[in-house]
């Protein structure tokens, strides 16, 4: 119940607290923000998942969290599905339609750079953090990684779009 | 007035409901008799469908990188594998995985997507019927 003789505190908590996350969004952009304006999204998938992103996308491989590339991104993907990487991943206009509205509205929340990059490892913060000092060299020649799209190699719940630290297991 | 509002509400929201199903399933020989429908209307002469000539056309390359058994394998009551991400792909014969050609929405969209992978256009009504036909007298 809101109580209207504190309704100006709550108010001014309120504005202070924009004012404190502005200025550090703020902050962010002065320095082009994270991994050169190229940061994933928090949270990377949003609780409820879209089923038909789910089913549509992990058909041939596993259904990629949103958050982890900007919405522009997706709509290029999505325009793109008659060559997706080479092969033929065509939907109905409806199918699409409901897809990208999904991938659009939860794509990352942090990207700040003017780039739009197909391949989510073309990404800064993918870059980053899968460089020589985070993951040793020889990881990627391992033949169960197969390759660097393959996340849940190594990232056990990635189909869940959970990258936590505690939930990588890297395969021997 | 009311009530024949609640009335008509109740029968929208049962056609609604109808309508949000999955397309109602079918069996491969259902799905086979529709791409067979399909073939006596667009080939003159049309002589029916051959296992033969669909396990040839499964087995072939067609002048692209990909042909049907890159990824479904030379033993379509197999377990296959994507060729591009390795993921697992499903044996294609119904006998062997039991949810395959029941769904034609989805018949429709694979033949589409790896017939241009495979041979840079759509395959016709013939050229499916004849690999459906193949694939129904594969025993697992």
């Amino acid at each position: 119940m809101l109580n209207y003789q504190n309704f100006p505190h709550v108010l001014a908590v309120a504005v202070l607290a924009m004012g404190v996350a502005m200025s550090a969004a703020q902050a962010d952009e002065n320095r082009g923000g994270k991994y050169g304006g190229e940061d994933r999204g928090k949270p990377l998938q949003p609780a409820q998942a879209n089923a038909r992103w789910q089913e549509e996308c992990s058909g041939c491989h596993i259904a990629y969290a949103p958050g982890l590339l900007p919405a522009e991104s997706w709509r290029r993907a999505m325009d793109g599905l008659g060559k997706h990487f080479g092969t033929d991943a065509s939907l109905t206009a409806g199918e699409n339609k409901e897809i990208t509205d999904f991938l659009v509205n939860n794509a990352s929340n942090r990207w700040r750079a003017p780039t739009a990059p197909l391949r989510i490892t073309e990404s800064g913060w993918f870059k980053r953090k899968h460089d020589s000092r985070e993951v040793p060299p020889d990881v990627w020649k391992n033949p169960l990684v197969k390759s660097p799209a393959n996340c849940q190699a190594c990232h056990t719940q990635a189909e869940r779009g959970d990258f936590s630290e505690r939930n990588i297991k890297l395969p021997k | 007035m009311l009530r024949k509002f609640y009335a008509s509400s109740l029968a929208l929201m049962v056609v609604t409901g109808l309508a949000a199903q999955p397309a109602l399933a079918e069996t491969p020989d259902q799905v086979l008799a529709s791409i067979r429908g399909e073939a006596e209307k667009a080939t003159p002469g049309f002589q029916g469908f051959s296992a033969a000539r669909g396990e040839k056309f499964f087995k072939a390359t067609h002048g692209n990188e990909l042909s049907c058994t890159s990824c479904h394998t030379e033993n379509p009551a197999a377990q296959g594998k994507h060729a591009k991400t390795g993921k697992a792909v499903q044996p294609l014969a119904p006998s062997a995985s039991a949810e395959r050609f029941s769904d034609p929405a989805k018949v429709e969209k694979w033949f589409k997507r790896n017939c241009n992978d495979v041979l840079g256009r759509v395959c016709t009504a013939q050229e499916k019927g004849d690999v459906l036909a193949y694939l129904l007298t594969i025993q697992k």
